[in-house]
């Protein structure tokens, strides 16, 4: 799960890691309030979970609350690559000296954690990389031994940062230990023109897997995030990601239902150019119960014309697979009401193939091979219903 | 042969008297595994019987080897246990952990993986993985045994269901060894350490490795194929229909920016000079050519 730069910030806060003053609007009236509370000038920011915001006019500086207030009523509101401005940061603004970036992350090639820091802090990380990627430090963490301030000292030296960062890097690092966080980021890490270090923006990723532990990460679940379709599907328990296609997929397994949606594409682009609409594992199981809420999240997407059902019986038997989708069309009657490509292979599939054919349902084809299938999902969505 | 497990393996269970681990035990047991009890200290000196047969229950990992000669775990633990039994069992050094357990904190993975890399003695295998599978010989974890039989194909694959399907489209040929390394962003072993195992096995003719989105791995398998490798290889990789910045199942199977893309993955393995499948089923048929040439 990411974080919105406001989220992250109270993170850094509460491990320690020095920010400037600051408060969240949701209308330009609470940016006046927030900016005369804060005192000063202050710096209005879009709060999205992407990059570019400043050069897409989502950062502002306001000399006074009236300018705050302007500055809140022309960022809210804004499309920044696809994502509405809900709400701003009204945060006190900095005389900055010099800026640094700096981060915490997983470094999967090497299976440990990684801290990057660089006096070229400000923009963004990938373009340091490509054009100045001297300057980009590179310093491995052992997950067990972590970040001590000699350790945090090795780091800042590496980057040419100057010592005096190494406390905050030890705060960083609590931030990403003690919150289960896969990034922590903070671009820029500035120090002011008192000599102060403060974390200017912020960015963290937190781990999904161990949300059981961090019970206050709850309301970081995010109303404005996602798609509906999206949410319907985790309340139910799917791991469901809604595509802007036209033909809906379901199946077992992750690497199965990513390889499904490919072949579907290819098929798709010689029969009318239609896309995969979404990703849907179901699992192991299968059962009715789950078929038929994955069904129903699929063809509540009403760009939908055809579904595929690709499922491979290895743990799970076919006939068990075949009987869950003739119970599940029975369970959503009218609501089912395109047509449904079935491919299963493996344990028991003879027996599965015959119940699919004895039940006779007008919605359903079955297919022998999983390219075979997508040709004929693929047709379906192209003749429409 | 096969590689990480063959018929001389002896296994036990951690998590053996849960309902995953019951069932699987069960099956390992099923597909001729020498599977030698389970691990659960609440259950110390219990058994559990499989069909007529009994397995014992240990208060820990050392506890099981020193009695039965155990060399290989297999972990259906829950993830918020998973970090202490995963070094349980490193410290009492077994030669492989099989960690089939999906949902495990990185951070969690992170600090059991270095504290294996510290103690020298242990393969990990995964975690969220199914596992390690000799066809004929044994089986450790949750790949159905009867897919295939024994034979000259070697498979190393980050998804369970993709591996299974093309265990299932080159049944005829069998296997010698598959390993499901798993789907997570850290996993012990990768798809490197079971190609340099294939290439010196000598029951494996041809390999086949299956990738899919997220991080380098495959690239990097890639460059060790064209340095290290002899034996044919055919490569899959699932995922080129994902978009950036959405987690596509597994939590390691995620497009970041342009890095990770199934596009740069295959084009990695081409430059190497693996033949890729565009399609699980188009894999299978480059396999089948090779073979049967």
């Amino acid at each position: 799960m990411d974080l919105y730069e406001h989220e992250a910030r109270d993170l850094f806060a509460a491990h320690g890691v020095p920010v400037s003053a600051g408060l969240v609007a949701r209308t330009p009236e609470e940016a006046h309030d927030a900016a005369a509370r804060i005192g000063g000038a202050v710096v209005v920011k879009a709060q999205v979970k992407t990059g570019g915001r400043g050069k897409a006019g989502g950062v502002r500086f306001a000399p006074t609350p009236d300018d705050a207030a302007i500055a809140a009523a022309a960022i809210l509101g804004l499309d920044i690559k696809g994502h509405t401005v809900h709400k701003v940061l009204v945060t006190a603004a900095s005389k900055i000296a010099q800026e640094y970036y700096f981060s915490f992350l997983l470094d999967r090639a090497n299976r440990t954690f990684l801290a990057m820091a660089s006096v070229e802090g400000g923009v963004e990380i990938e373009e340091i990389a490509v054009s100045k990627p001297s300057a980009l430090a590179k310093v491995p963490v052992d997950a067990l031994a972590g970040v001590d301030l000699a350790k945090a000292r090795e780091i800042a030296v590496a980057a040419g940062l100057p010592p005096e960062v190494a406390p905050v890097v030890v705060a960083l690092w609590e931030v990403f230990v003690a919150e289960d966080a896969s990034l922590v980021e903070v671009n820029p890490l500035a120090r002011t023109e008192s000599g102060e270090i403060l974390a200017l923006d912020g960015k963290v990723a937190l781990d999904d897997n161990a949300a059981y532990r961090h019970p206050g990460h709850a309301v970081f679940a995010d109303e404005h995030a996602g798609d509906p379709l999206e949410r319907a599907a985790l309340d139910r328990g799917l791991n469901y990601v809604k595509l802007n296609g036209e033909i809906g997929v379901i199946g077992n397994g992750a690497g199965l239902v990513m390889s499904t949606l490919d072949v579907v594409a290819q098929a798709s682009a010689e029969l009318g150019g239609y896309r995969p609409a979404n990703f849907l594992d179901i699992g192991g199981g299968a059962s009715a119960k789950v078929m038929a809420d994955g069904l129903e999240i699929v063809l509540g997407d009403p760009g939908v014309r055809s579904v595929f059902v690709n499922v491979f019986g290895g743990i799970t038997a076919c006939d068990a697979v075949a009987d869950g989708i003739v119970q599940a069309l029975g369970i959503l009657g009218d609501r089912a009401h395109k047509p449904i490509v079935v491919r299963l292979d493996g344990n028991n599939v003879e027996a599965g193939r015959r119940i699919l054919h004895t039940a006779d349902h007008p919605l359903i084809t079955l297919a022998d091979t999983m390219d075979g299938a997508a040709h004929q999902a693929a047709a379906l969505a192209a003749q429409g219903v | 042969m096969a590689i990480f497990l063959n018929e001389g393996s002896r296994v036990v269970v951690q998590g053996m008297t849960g309902s995953e681990g019951t069932k699987h035990t069960r099956r390992m047991l099923a597909a001729g595994t020498t599977v030698v009890g389970g691990v659960n200290a609440r259950k110390a000196g219990q058994s559990v019987d499989f069909d007529g047969r009994s397995l014992p229950v240990f208060g820990d990992v050392a506890e099981a080897m020193a009695k039965t000669g155990a060399d290989v775990s297999v972990l259906f633990v829950p993830p918020r246990f998973a970090k202490d039994a995963v070094v349980e069992a490193v410290d009492a050094g077994i030669g492989m952990a099989v960690v089939i357990t999906e949902g495990i904190p990185v951070h969690d993975t992170a600090a059991f993986w270095a504290h294996a890399v510290r103690s020298g003695r242990t393969r990990i295998v995964g975690p969220n993985c199914p596992g390690v599978i000799s066809p004929g010989k044994a089986n450790a974890g949750i790949i159905p045994a009867d897919i295939t039989k024994p034979g000259g194909i070697g498979l190393v694959s980050k998804s369970g269901t993709l591996t299974y399907q093309l265990m299932h489209e080159l049944r005829d040929f069998g296997f010698s060894t598959c390993v499901g390394i798993g789907g997570d962003p850290i996993v012990g072993t990768t798809h490197i350490d079971a190609l340099a195992a294939f290439e010196e096995d000598p029951e494996t003719e041809l390999i086949v490795m299956i990738g899919e989105i997220g991080g380098d791995a495959e690239e990097r398998a890639a460059e060790f194929v064209r340095d290290n490798v002899s034996k044919p290889v055919i490569g899959y990789v699932a995922g080129f229909t994902a978009p950036e910045g959405k987690t596509m199942g597994h939590a390691g199977a995620i497009v970041s920016g342009s890095s990770g893309t199934a596009a740069a993955k295959k084009e990695a393995l081409e430059a190497a000079g693996i033949r890729v499948g565009r399609t699980p089923g188009e894999a299978a048929a480059l396999a089948r050519a090779v073979l049967e040439a």
